[in-house]
């Protein structure tokens, strides 16, 4: 097992040594010399070396290739809050339909939650071929320690090959729980999915350092194959009413669940502008707004909108706005349809957490402004002027 | 009061270039710094320290010899203790062996009251490791942790962050939790810590002394996934840019909302 180069294959081109992130491999007497302590065996290298195919990784992994065909059908954990399906789960459902379409599987759709038969009924005609609905009122709301029970009980009974959640608080806490039981190969925060059909493999490309490097995970040798995939990248199923499809409730007994962790409260922080992760409008503001008081421009904005109101991390260091508003790599990523950047120079760990974004409108004094690099419409002003204005002319269109 | 602490060693984030000519990352030069959000963790640990008085407070690092430096770092913050997990047999090893080792490591570590690690590491962004150790250490566990609003030698009281507010949680311990930015300002390290971190040696933890772990578990073998190709995303091209009259930019923006469609 490891990284070996084939000296006769070897041209000593440098590819690899470009395609390297750890600086691990050197060209010596034209041929490439790979570092092992600094290797990772990320493969980049290999990828790079396509055209020659001089280096290769080897792994000894016949002892788990025996079972994998055991595994069957795409499986969505669908997310619900007081009972309400969570929009990632519909476009888990919308993904998951596709994915299924393809390999010939069937859609199985899990939900978890207290008296909710109407809503496990309502899933077939979003798409699932299956629903498995595990009751309990002790399932209600989410705790790591039932939902990762549960998720993993579904895995070892129903044997799916693929396995998709939401990249959600919920999604990201439990999901690797379940991963780490199952021994399945878990990729997160996915951005794009698509399956070999011919190699029954999920291909998972998700971003890494902050969105500067796109990544494309499989999981050849395990199963199942898992993955947290980004709310608002894809399209959410459609209800088809004519849809029909197999419903099973199981109603879980208190005695089967062991919750160590206690729920003493839930705070839900009110307005609607906070939860930027679900908004299709942000609008955003950075040290341009210049002092705390400004940041209602743009809770004036985001009102007449129908959106939310991001930060940048120099307003939320400033004490001008909560943590829970901050976009970027160390706040929360989002993906509106429409991102307002308002006195926001763009730096790179802001950016991660925006770019994707459908559009970009930036407003920013200083024409330089990093910003206007990725904006799909650049404005060269002063916000604080702007923003009321834009705000009271939106009032009068829309006649509120 | 046992208190251990997962920390990585990456690269400082705000120098991470891209070579226009081939469009990979230029790591050459790159300093590497705790990962932010350890830094946190470590603080948090502190701060536990310093509310209940009697505390150990270890830093564990699974990496290349050269993260000995980054323990270094936490020891100089205050740490009392310095683990280096590493070995060649480790290498490849993707989040689900990475938890699976750090979680035998922290067997060897005696008894243990909680598990501090920051929500993720700001290269692979997975935030799959600290999930992973507290399952396979079979202990209870809580995300995103953005307050601890009491703690005792046998239970932890936390708000943890979720996309529409926060939950308070209480969670007995041993237990994990994993902490993100708003908890806290972490401390810069004094001078005396720096004297005292470059006395103190760091513990090094190979695969031979992990006694519980399955050798078929660890490194690339014991990985499920694999990167099939890493690859630059086109960066979006700026759009069109604009000046002028306070009016018309208003015009402006306001036709191209409309015309978006995004409004309801």
């Amino acid at each position: 097992m490891g990284i070996k180069v084939d000296l006769e294959k070897c041209i000593g081109c440098s590819l690899c040594v470009r395609a390297c992130s750890q600086s691990a491999i050197t060209i010596t007497d034209k041929k490439a010399v790979i570092d092992p302590a600094k290797c990772n065996l990320c493969a980049a290298c290999v990828e790079a070396c396509k055209k020659y195919q001089a280096i290769t990784i080897t792994k000894d992994s016949s002892a788990m290739l025996a079972d994998i065909s055991a595994y069957k059908n795409v499986a969505v954990f669908i997310e619900q809050h007081d009972g309400a399906v969570a929009g990632v789960s519909y476009e888990m459902l919308g993904e998951g339909r596709k994915l299924a379409d393809q390999l010939g599987e069937k859609l199985i759709a899990v939900l978890l939650g207290s008296g909710m038969q109407t809503t496990a009924g309502d899933l077939v005609k979003y798409g699932a071929d299956r629903v498995v609905y595990y009751n309990s009122a002790k399932l209600a709301n989410f705790q790591d320690d039932s939902y990762g029970q549960i998720v993993s009980e579904f895995v070892d009974k129903e044997k799916p090959s693929i396995v998709l959640a939401g990249a959600t608080a919920t999604g990201r806490s439990f999901i690797p729980k379940v991963a780490a039981r199952v021994w399945g190969g878990l990729t997160a925060d996915c951005t794009k999915l698509e399956v070999d059909v011919e190699k029954r493999l999920l291909l998972g490309t998700r971003p890494a350092f902050g969105g500067n490097l796109m990544a494309t995970i499989i999981c050849p040798h395990h199963r199942p194959q898992m993955a947290t995939v980004r709310h608002k990248v894809m399209k959410q199923a459609v209800r088809d009413d004519s849809r029909t499809g197999e419903v099973t409730v199981i109603d879980v007994p208190d005695s089967a669940l062991t919750i160590r962790t206690t729920i003493a409260n839930i705070v839900k922080e009110a307005s609607s502008t906070i939860n930027i992760t679900e908004a299709d409008i942000i609008v955003s503001g950075g040290r341009g707004m210049q002092d705390p008081k400004n940041m209602q421009l743009l809770f004036d904005l985001a009102s007449v909108l129908g959106g939310a109101v991001g930060a940048s991390r120099a307003a939320v260091d400033a004490g001008w706005i909560p943590y829970s508003h901050q976009v970027g790599q160390t706040g929360k990523t989002v993906c509106p349809k429409l991102y307002v950047a308002c006195g926001i120079s763009g730096s790179v760990q802001h950016m991660a957490g925006m770019q994707s974004a459908d559009y970009i409108i930036a407003v920013n004094k200083d024409p330089g402004a990093d910003i206007f690099q990725i904006a799909n419409l650049g404005i060269v002003g002063d916000a604080l002027q702007i923003l009321p204005a834009l705000t009271r002319a939106f009032k009068e269109q829309l006649g509120k | 009061m046992n208190i251990v602490v997962c920390i990585k060693q990456v690269p400082g984030t705000t120098q991470v270039k891209i070579n226009p000519d081939t469009g990979t990352l230029i790591r050459a030069g790159v300093e590497a710094v705790v990962n932010p959000f350890d830094e946190y963790a470590i603080e948090e640990a502190l701060r536990i320290k310093e509310r209940l008085g009697t505390c150990v407070i270890k830093v564990i690092s699974m990496g290349p010899p050269q993260a000995e430096d980054v323990l270094k770092s936490a020891i100089a913050m205050g740490a009392d203790e310095a683990y280096l997990v590493t070995d060649r047999a480790f290498a490849g090893s993707d989040t689900w062996a990475t938890s699976y080792t750090l979680a035998n490591a922290i067997k060897t570590l005696g008894k243990v009251d909680l598990i501090i690690c920051g929500k993720q590491a700001i290269d692979g962004d997975t935030a799959q490791v600290g999930p992973g150790v507290a399952e396979m250490l079979g202990i209870p566990f809580v995300a995103w942790v953005r307050k601890v609003e009491d703690v005792s030698e046998t239970q932890i009281r936390v708000e943890r962050m979720m996309e529409d507010g926060y939950e308070v949680v209480d969670m007995p311990l041993p237990g994990l939790m994993t902490v993100v930015k708003e908890i806290n300002v972490p401390r810069m390290a004094s001078l005396k810590g720096k004297m005292r971190a470059k006395k103190t040696a760091v513990a090094t933890i190979n695969a031979e002394a992990l006694k519980a772990a399955d050798k078929e578990k660890i490194g690339l073998k014991g990985s499920p996934t694999q990167v099939l190709r890493s690859f630059v995303p086109q960066r979006k091209t700026g759009g069109e840019k604009m000046g002028g009259e306070t009016g018309d930019l208003v015009n402006k923006i306001k036709s191209t909302i409309l015309d978006l469609g995004v409004i309801r």
